[in-house]
């Protein structure tokens, strides 16, 4: 697989791969997409990158390590669940702001942000499953 | 339109329980993902089975306009996968540390935990 | 009662407890010292239910006690009357000469102040036991005295003996305890009350109950276990491993006479019937004989006693029963004289043990210069025993010959064996009594001195106790032995006997036992001798029957365990699959609740048969790969026939999350499968093949049953309607899949991402353990 082909492509593709899940993510709440699946995008993205440059490179594109993220992820999602306690409504009621930027009216919510936790988590807990395996006993 | 996919479950299954039952972890393995999937059509088809119209609501609409898939199934099922993952990844995990320490895949041939000899409890106070 | 008696009363119950929680500090402070201000508990409350002593001589009954589980009418009550108050006195009064006793005999003991502490929390219990109205109190005092015998008994845990002697009579008594709760339950159930205050009344009711054998027996196996009578004998005197004082007070005084209590506070209600009147004297009666011969045999002066206790036990048991006005005044007697001489002899052969170092009686003699004043309670307590005149053991006797003797075959069969238990017990007492102290003097472990006060005012006060009684029997009649004797029978009773001997069939009787004890007393060895012989052609015993049971229970145990839990995951998951086989299918069989013939589906396209086709041929190459690799491969295949089929049936959102995991599956499978060195088949024999095969196809079968069942009943769709009712008027989405699972069901999904990062944390220590890395 360590062709020159792959190796030159590899990079642009987990770019854009990474881009679609984002927009995955983010359409999700209206049309197929979400959480769950921009995750997997994602962790497909860098599984690719990692079968072409090698696991160092994925480690050190990610910044953080990978548990980490998906620890920010919970978080994010519990925070997501906790935010309705400061509006006195129960646990996870969806809170819902419309911004007006630059002219468009951007609807946020904490479900979106509940959304990226769920994201996050799971871009994290895979990705860091398949680098513990991919890593194997090099180290 | 649901007795294919019962047939297909069935199979689902039966292959699954065939698989599980071998004494070799790495089938027993391919028999936890068999049966995942088995499960996962199990609970599609319990929702009844519709064809071709996703549950979303179209634009300009509050109510979805047709009859749709169920959606309920489809939300159990997509964190379901996912778990199933997890688990299966776990589980693959454990099949590959107990090679590397044990040497075997064969269960019968794991006995770390309980041997085959194992003496009996003491008698005395 | 008053409201201020009855305060104290509840204190006075308490007192022992509140003590146990002090005595540990007290002695660290004041060393073996602190037995003085302890004993102060139990003098307490003696003098308290001395208070009460009037009253009961009236004839009337003290009752009190405050609701504890009102819902389930149980309440923390008690009902103080003749019987329940000679308990109290007998309790709280020789368990204040146990506490100086204790001071002296474990004198810097490094655990003196736990042992303390444990003879507080039985008397606690004890009194409890005695003075219990309501059955489960009854029943939890009742097995907090088997729990605390448990700890006194193996109070010097590290020897086996001890620990041994200790479990057996938890398992004995505590076992019996439970024979007990049903009994009590069952009384409950037939008559509806929970007290005995109320049950006195309820005599006819439970006589003639078709549940009364079965009650009877209950009851008797939790007394009979409790007071050690034959077969269950055997612990008390293992029980001796414990320190003297415990011997002294738990196993001859106080709680072996539980069981003679419950069968005393019973016998108005359950007594006088054929089953009571069979059982109790047959049984008490054996276990007078076989306690006398045993002690017979021994040489050890507290295995004496201890065997001794056996046999009056069985005498107190075979005269509740015996169903005789002159039996019940006799058990009365009897019961307070036994705990006075028993106790004071028990705590003499510990005085003995403590100052000589030994107490094999062949190896003592000589000691009366020594220990005179312990040569002098030994005297009067062992004449107490022997039954001799003024003592009170005399008195004691004199009324079982007036209630045994007759001419029936009955009676006269009883009469044969009390002569001969009295006989041997009278040998038994004086050779406790008289072998160590008189005759030469022998060499013993330590050199042989009197003991301290502590030591001897406990046994000397006892003895003296007997002779007063015995003295002035007027007086102890109406204050304490008429009242209780009244209570058991549950009538009023008169008792006139006197120490004044005077010419009748009893008192020929006694002259009869004194002749044969002197004689027995004199051959002594001889004797013995002959005791050993016996036992020892019989060759096995309880005792032995039950390390042979606890070996048995834990080989019994060990061999389910592996019969169960062989260690076979091949086992393991055929008996989980089989029972969901059969739970999918054996139902609807009985039942017939079969699903009906379905139909083909008309018009389905050919390209969704062609995924379903697809993914059957995926499933095939799965099972019949012969090399693992492969089977991998083709593992692919169905997971994206299966996504496809998400695809077509309108799921988008299942069809690309399974087409994601179908292929990081197949990619981490192959990474991983690539690095084992597996051997490249894993045949199946034919042998396994078809059982398994069997299963699964029955598994696959139960299923497919179970869909089609469920897919031909009526679907509600009530929650499907409300999620897409609001999705968009409440949750602002389009998508209702994902509106459920980040908004409606948001909280089900904080708790699966929050599995998957454990399972992500699991998987990287795993992996991590063998690199033997802390961190990365």
């Amino acid at each position: 697989m360590n062709t020159l082909i792959f190796r030159t492509v590899a990079p642009f593709l987990t770019a854009l791969m990474a881009l679609f899940s984002i927009f995955v993510l983010l359409r999700g709440h209206n049309e197929p997409g979400g959480g769950f699946i921009g995750g997997l995008i994602a962790v497909s993205a860098l599984a690719i990158f990692g079968i072409a440059n090698g696991i160092s490179a994925v480690r050190r594109a990610l910044w953080f390590h990978p548990m980490a993220i998906s620890a920010f992820g919970l978080f994010i999602a519990c925070l997501a669940g906790l935010m309705s306690a400061a509006f006195g409504v129960p646990f996870m009621t969806g809170l819902w702001v419309y911004p007006v930027v630059l002219g468009v009216e951007i609807p946020l919510s904490s479900v979106m942000l509940f959304d990226i936790g769920v994201y996050l988590v799971v871009v994290g807990a895979i990705t860091s499953i398949a680098l513990a395996l991919e890593a194997g006993d090099d180290t | 339109m649901e007795f294919p996919f019962v047939l297909l479950i069935g199979l689902f299954f039966a292959a699954a329980v065939y698989l599980m039952l071998s004494k070799f972890l790495v089938r027993v393995l391919l028999g936890v993902v068999l049966l995942g999937n088995g499960v996962n059509l199990l609970l599609f088809t319990n929702g009844r089975i519709l064809r071709d119209v996703p549950p979303i609501i179209p634009d300009g609409h509050d109510v979805p306009a047709t009859l749709t898939a169920n959606p309920l199934p489809q939300a159990l099922i997509l964190t379901a996968i996912v778990i199933s993952f997890s688990f299966f990844a776990f589980l693959l995990v454990l099949v590959y540390r107990a090679y590397q320490d044990l040497g075997t895949d064969n269960g019968n041939e794991m006995r770390l935990a309980e041997p085959e000899d194992d003496p009996l409890p003491p008698t005395g106070y | 009662m008053t409201a201020d008696t009855m305060g104290l009363t509840f204190l006075a119950f308490c007192l022992p407890f509140l003590g146990a929680l002090i005595a540990p500090a007290l002695t660290r402070l004041l060393g073996h010292h602190a037995a003085w201000p302890l004993a102060l508990v139990p003098l307490a409350v003696f003098f308290h239910f001395l208070g009460f002593n009037a009253e009961i001589a009236r004839g009337e009954i003290v009752t009190g006690g405050y609701a504890w589980v009102p819902s389930y009418n149980v309440s923390f009550s008690w009902l103080i009357d003749g019987l329940s108050l000679a308990f109290l006195l007998l309790i709280s009064g020789i368990g204040a000469l146990i506490v100086l006793y204790s001071g002296g005999y474990l004198k810097g003991h490094p655990h003196q102040g736990r042992f303390f502490s444990f003879i507080l929390m039985f008397m606690g219990s004890m009194l409890g036991v005695v003075a219990s109205d309501s059955f489960l109190m009854l029943f939890v005092f009742w097995e907090l005295t088997s729990i605390t015998s448990f700890l006194l008994i193996g109070f010097d845990h590290a020897r086996e003996a001890s620990r041994r002697a200790a479990l057996q009579a938890l398992i004995v008594t505590g076992g019996g305890g439970l024979f007990l709760l049903a009994g009590l339950l069952l009384i409950w159930d037939v008559t509806g009350v929970t007290q005995f205050s109320l049950l006195m009344s309820f005599g006819p009711e439970l006589r003639t109950s078709p549940f009364y054998l079965a009650i009877l027996f209950l009851v008797l196996g939790g007394a009979f276990t409790k007071s050690a009578q034959f077969p269950f004998h055997f612990w008390l005197p293992n029980a001796m491993e414990a320190p003297t004082p415990v011997s002294a007070y738990l196993h001859s005084a106080t709680m072996v006479k539980a069981g003679v209590y419950l069968l005393m506070r019973l016998n108005p209600v359950m007594g006088a019937t054929p089953a009571w009147e069979t059982i109790l004297p047959a049984i008490g009666g054996l276990t007078l004989l076989v306690g006398a011969v045993l002690a017979i045999r021994q040489t050890d002066l507290k295995l004496m006693l201890a065997y001794t206790t056996v046999a009056s036990l069985g005498m107190l048991v075979m005269l509740t029963g015996f169903g005789s006005e002159h039996a019940i005044a006799a058990a009365a007697l009897y019961l307070v004289a036994h705990s006075l001489f028993k106790g004071a002899l028990f705590m003499v052969a510990g005085l003995i043990d403590h100052e000589t170092g030994t107490r094999d009686i062949t190896r003592l003699g000589g000691l009366r210069r020594a220990m005179p004043v312990t040569f002098l309670a030994a005297l009067l307590a062992a004449l107490s025993m022997g039954g001799l005149p003024p003592f009170f053991g005399f008195l004691a006797k004199e009324e079982i010959y007036a209630a045994l003797a007759g001419g029936s075959l009955r009676q006269v069969a009883f009469t044969a064996a009390a002569v001969i238990g009295n006989g041997l017990m009278f040998a038994v007492a004086f050779a406790v009594a008289l072998k160590p102290f008189l005759g030469a003097p022998t060499q013993t472990p330590k050199h042989a001195h009197e003991g301290p006060a502590l030591l001897w005012i406990g046994p000397m006060l006892l003895a003296v106790t007997g002779l007063v009684i015995g003295l002035f029997s007027a007086v102890a009649h109406v204050l304490l032995t008429m009242p209780l004797a009244s209570a058991i029978s549950g009538a009023p009773q008169t008792i006139t006997i006197s120490a004044m001997p005077h010419l009748s069939l009893a008192f020929g009787l006694s002259l009869l036992t004194v002749a044969f004890g002197v004689g027995v007393f004199l051959m002594l060895d001889r004797a013995r001798a002959a005791a050993n012989r016996l036992v020892e052609d019989i060759g096995w015993g309880p005792d032995r029957g039950f390390d042979q049971g606890m070996t048995g229970l834990v080989r019994a145990a060990s061999a389910i365990s592996r019969l169960v839990q062989p260690g076979r995951m091949e086992t393991y998951m055929t008996a989980t699959f089989t029972v969901i086989a059969l739970a999918l299918i054996v139902p609807p069989a009985l039942y017939g609740e079969w699903p009906r013939l379905p139909v083909w589906p008309a018009g389905m396209p050919f390209h969704e048969l062609a995924v379903m086709v697809l993914a059957a041929v995926g499933i095939a190459a799965v099972l019949m790969a012969n090399n693992r690799l492969t089977a991998i491969v083709a593992l692919g295949i169905q997971g994206f026939c299966v996504a496809l089929l998400f695809l077509l049936f309108g799921a988008p959102d299942l069809a690309f999350t399974q087409f994601m995991i179908e292929t990081l599956s197949v990619v981490i499978l192959a990474l991983v499968m690539t690095r084992l060195k597996l051997t490249p088949r894993d045949p199946r024999p034919l042998r396994e093949k078809i059982p398994d095969g069997a299963i699964a196809v029955a598994c696959g079968l139960g299923f497919a049953l179970y869909l089609l069942k469920v897919t031909q009943g009526r679907f509600d769709t009530a929650l499907s309607d409300f999620f897409n009712l609001y999705s968009k008027t409440i949750a602002h989405g389009a998508n209702v899949v994902n509106v459920i699972i980040v908004d409606f069901r948001g909280t089900d999904t904080l708790g699966e991402i929050a599995v998957v990062m454990v399972t992500g944390l699991a998987i990287l220590s795993i992996i991590r353990i063998r690199k033997g890395r802390v961190s990365p």
